[in-house]
């Protein structure tokens, strides 16, 4: 027997996001973290600018917005000046792994002390589907109506790999959010990754795989299928860094 | 005991998906905001196990432990 009550973190009403969209079911798991955590009050939440911004209309608490890219900077502010709060920025990958590339790599390496929350989807949902660092190989897009072809974009960003190479990160992992087990792993991830940065461990950063079936243009039930096939065999789910199990 | 929030849900049918007992459908009628919500067919079959709640993106699904 289990019992499930809508998070008290999220307004009553529903989110912005399409139906089927999985960055509301993202959402949904960090609130479902911070009311278990008792941090509703004590939470910063710092969007950026994408769908993944649409969060803020249905957050109860803490929200600051920020410039393209800018949340991982922004957020260092915040944390530095309130180091008792809960801070954790939601970002997209074109916000991300775009535009934001710099700023997240230079706050992984400073190894700031708050959680990234990623939701990879592999477009650009807001600004109608263009191909994003993260779009795989063959993916149709608005830019790459044929499919992304190596020889001019190059290959998909893997983010966890990346910041998993890095120093001072403490925490890095990915989960797909398709599936009841990748759903409820990530769950446990983002707990973990925010019990750490409350005992003050460091930087830990969390990537969701996440669907588009607006820009992908299925329905959202083939998207999961789809994930399978396409997604996870790419960005390949797991733990990619841990410095509380290797120590 | 599953209450489903028509006017959070949106009809992606990832509960309907999910659940082990199989006893979530697609219903016929549109909410006031126009999507199909699901409906449940064997309310005894249930066994609250909370995962129609968990892959809900919207949070429209509440389970508590109490039969209706």
């Amino acid at each position: 027997m289990a019992e499930y009550k809508r998070p008290s973190s999220l307004m009553p009403m529903a989110t912005g996001y399409c139906p089927g969209c999985m960055h509301a079911l993202a959402t949904r798991l960090v609130a479902d973290v911070i009311d278990e955590l008792q941090q509703a009050d004590n939470a910063i939440n710092v969007v950026s600018v994408g769908c993944s911004a649409l969060n803020l209309y249905s957050w109860k608490g803490d929200v600051i917005g920020s410039a393209h890219g800018r949340a991982p900077a922004v957020a260092t502010g915040i944390k530095r000046c309130l180091p008792d709060r809960l801070v954790f920025t939601y970002q997209g990958d074109g916000d991300l792994a775009a535009i934001g590339l710099a700023e997240i790599m230079s706050a992984a390496n400073r190894g700031e002390n708050f959680t990234v929350i990623f939701a990879n989807n592999q477009t650009y949902g807001m600004t109608g589907g263009q191909m994003a660092p993260t779009t795989l190989i063959g993916q149709k897009t608005t830019t790459t109506r044929f499919g992304r072809d190596a020889q001019t974009t190059g290959y998909p960003l893997k983010m966890c790999e990346l910041i998993s190479v890095l120093e001072a990160p403490v925490f890095v992992a990915r989960y797909a959010l398709n599936s009841v087990k990748g759903v409820q792993d990530a769950k446990k991830g983002i707990k973990k990754a925010f019990e750490m940065q409350m005992a003050g461990k460091g930087f830990t950063f969390i990537e969701l795989l996440t669907n588009c079936p607006t820009n992908w243009g299925m329905n959202p039930l083939d998207t999961l299928e789809y994930m399978n096939t396409n997604t996870i065999p790419y960005f390949k789910p797991g733990i990619y860094k841990d410095k509380e199990a290797e120590a | 005991m599953v209450s489903i929030n028509d006017m959070m849900c949106k009809g992606c049918g990832y509960c309907i998906k999910f659940c082990p007992k199989h006893i979530l459908e697609m219903g016929k009628e549109r909410s006031e905001k126009g999507h199909f919500y699901p409906v449940m067919t064997n309310k005894d079959a249930c066994i609250s196990c909370a995962i129609c709640a968990l892959m809900c993106p919207e949070g429209a699904i509440e389970v508590s432990s109490d039969k209706a």
